[in-house]
């Protein structure tokens, strides 16, 4: 098998949030973003956060389904971190002398953009959620996010069965979507 | 409710739970109504926002366990210092004027002490109190009668040895209090120093469930200045945990942060919440950070967490006289700590983290429930 159906095979992984290709993934390129921010003005710590950031992005190009990534992970993962890092340092004021980068690299712009409006929406997202308070934040959570059936929710917040917890889930679906729009509307 | 009526027909609209008829009949009167159209359309975006969200937020969880397995296993090293050399040259800089400038203070210091301890009257205002249980034997009775039931059980039941294990003989314990795992993978337990001075003969610690286990001190912290003490298990039926839920942060901990920590002041594990509400400890002892919250004896020893899952202090003592005043050693201390008990021969294994952890984003039940096995309280006699 050629690195590129490695590759391939590895980013199916990362779609459906297999834990050994998220591993293979860190293992094979976390140590080359490190010495790259490392190198440029970073810390450890700001290196293992930018590969979160950048695992992100290629969690959600991953997801799409015509994806296909026309260069080597290599490649991509070290274009997205460079950019990431570059733009926080603008964002901190700590112009680095711009090392010339040693690797090859990929314009990511579009990737990067896109990235920024769902990570500005997954934020709206998650402040609208603080805001509902409980149960109504656990409630939506299990159905939306961990995917639990009607019935088990019912019987986990102790509703009398499966449609009362339906009519809850709804009340708390319209006072979520009302917090969520207010924002979004105001940051258009 | 039309509202909530709209939004079950679109989400079933959108799984395709809709039968043919019904969905032909939906999709006419989206045609016809341009307002009910307009609806369902930003009910699709919402839909799809949420989407997003949760399979984001799920990645995320999946993505940080990943990196605390990895940083446990040493792959990933999260250190700080970059940026030293610049202290150090700051401090050569102006070491002369610090020199002058700490005597100066030092002086004035001793001067307004001396003032103040003659102006106050010595009264016995504002005492500390640690926090150990002195065991009354009222826990333990009980404790004794479940043993007792054990043994009969056992007896009773001759026949299938398994359903007791032979139960380990359990001590009368003179002292209870808190104490929690920095190390999993060599099951390193931190707690206060004063806790341990109370053990004269013999220390275990014991889990949520009941389970006793034998372990020894191996660092005590002898100058007094922060009150730690780090212990290991080394009883053969203790099975290691896995890797720890929280991280233990090396920075302070910021005014206003809310917490909340969990400790045995009574003999079954007791949930709390508080906030920081000072940088510096009793008497402005930079050691400890105070925090609003309420703790009783047998509280000594326990975890302070933020809300991330980062472990910000171990919970030490209360101010006698005023009301919800308690006391914490700033986590960074453990590193200190650590750092003593890695010079000893037989336990340079220890290794703790200040990143990783599989807390953050999750609800505080579940925060609890992942943690709770990792507190333990230590007793002994």
């Amino acid at each position: 098998m050629n690195t590129l159906e490695q590759e391939k095979i590895l980013l199916k992984g990362l779609a459906t949030e297999d834990r050994t290709s998220i591993e293979r993934i860190y293992r094979d390129h976390f140590n080359m973003v490190k010495s790259l921010i490392v190198n440029n003005n970073g810390t450890a710590d700001d290196a293992a956060d930018i590969f979160q950031e950048a695992m992100i992005v290629l969690f959600e190009k991953a997801k799409l389904e015509h994806f296909e990534l026309n260069c080597q992970l290599k490649t991509f993962i070290y274009s997205i971190c460079r950019r990431l890092w570059l733009k926080k340092l603008q964002h901190l004021n700590r112009f680095s002398t711009q090392s010339e980068s040693l690797e090859e690299t990929v314009p990511v712009e579009e990737e990067i953009e896109s990235h920024e409006k769902k990570q500005n929406d997954f934020n709206l997202m998650e402040m609208a959620m603080s805001k509902i308070g409980e149960p109504c934040k656990s409630l939506l959570e299990a159905y939306y996010i961990q995917k639990k059936h009607m019935q088990e929710i019912a019987a986990d917040f102790g509703y009398t069965n499966a449609d009362n917890a339906k009519t809850q889930k709804y009340k708390c679906l319209v006072r979520l979507k009302k917090l969520f729009f207010a924002q979004y509307k105001n940051i258009d | 409710m039309e509202d909530t009526l709209l939004i079950d027909a679109v989400e079933r609209f959108v799984n395709g739970e809709m039968s043919p008829q019904e969905k032909i009949y939906f999709e006419d009167l989206r045609k016809n109504n341009s307002e009910l159209d307009q609806a369902v359309v930003e009910q699709l975006f919402f839909f799809n926002e949420l989407n997003n969200y949760g399979g984001t937020k799920s990645f995320k969880h999946v993505l940080n366990e990943v990196e605390s397995n990895l940083a446990a296993e040493g792959f990933i090293k999260k250190t700080p210092a970059t940026g030293k050399a610049k202290v150090i040259q700051l401090w050569n800089k102006y070491k002369r004027i610090t020199a002058v400038a700490a005597s100066i203070a030092g002086l004035v210091s001793i001067f307004i002490a001396s003032v103040v301890s003659t102006v106050n009257n010595k009264g016995n205002n504002g005492d500390l109190k640690l926090l150990v249980d002195n065991v009354r034997g009222q826990g333990d009775s009980i404790r004794d009668i479940a043993t007792k039931l054990d043994s009969l059980a056992a007896k009773g039941s001759s026949t299938r040895p398994i359903v007791t294990i032979p139960a380990k003989e359990k001590i009368a314990a003179k002292f209870r209090a808190t104490g929690f795992m920095i190390d999993a993978a060599n099951s390193y337990i931190v707690t206060n120093a004063h806790v341990i001075n109370e053990a004269k003969h013999r220390l275990i610690v014991e889990n949520n469930k009941g389970e006793q286990f034998t372990a020894i001190p191996v660092y005590i912290n002898k100058e007094g200045n922060n009150d730690l003490a780090i212990l290991k298990i080394i009883d053969k039926d203790f099975k290691k945990l896995p890797s720890l839920p929280y991280s233990i942060r090396k920075k302070n901990a910021e005014l206003g942060e809310q917490v909340f920590m969990l400790g045995f002041p009574k003999q079954e594990i007791v949930y709390g919440e508080g906030f920081v509400s000072a940088k510096n400890g009793y008497k402005m002892d930079t050691i400890y950070c105070q925090l609003n919250t309420t703790a009783n004896e047998g509280s000594s020893g326990s975890p302070v967490v933020n809300k991330s899952g980062e472990l910000i202090g171990i919970i030490t003592s209360t101010e006698t006289d005023a009301d919800g005043v308690v006391f914490a050693i700033k986590s960074a201390n453990i590193y200190r700590a650590v750092d003593e008990v890695k010079k000893l021969k037989d336990f340079s294994d220890i290794k703790i983290s200040s990143s990783g952890g599989s807390l953050r984003g999750l609800p505080r039940e579940t925060q609890i429930k992942k943690m709770e096995d990792y507190v333990f309280m230590i007793k002994g006699n």
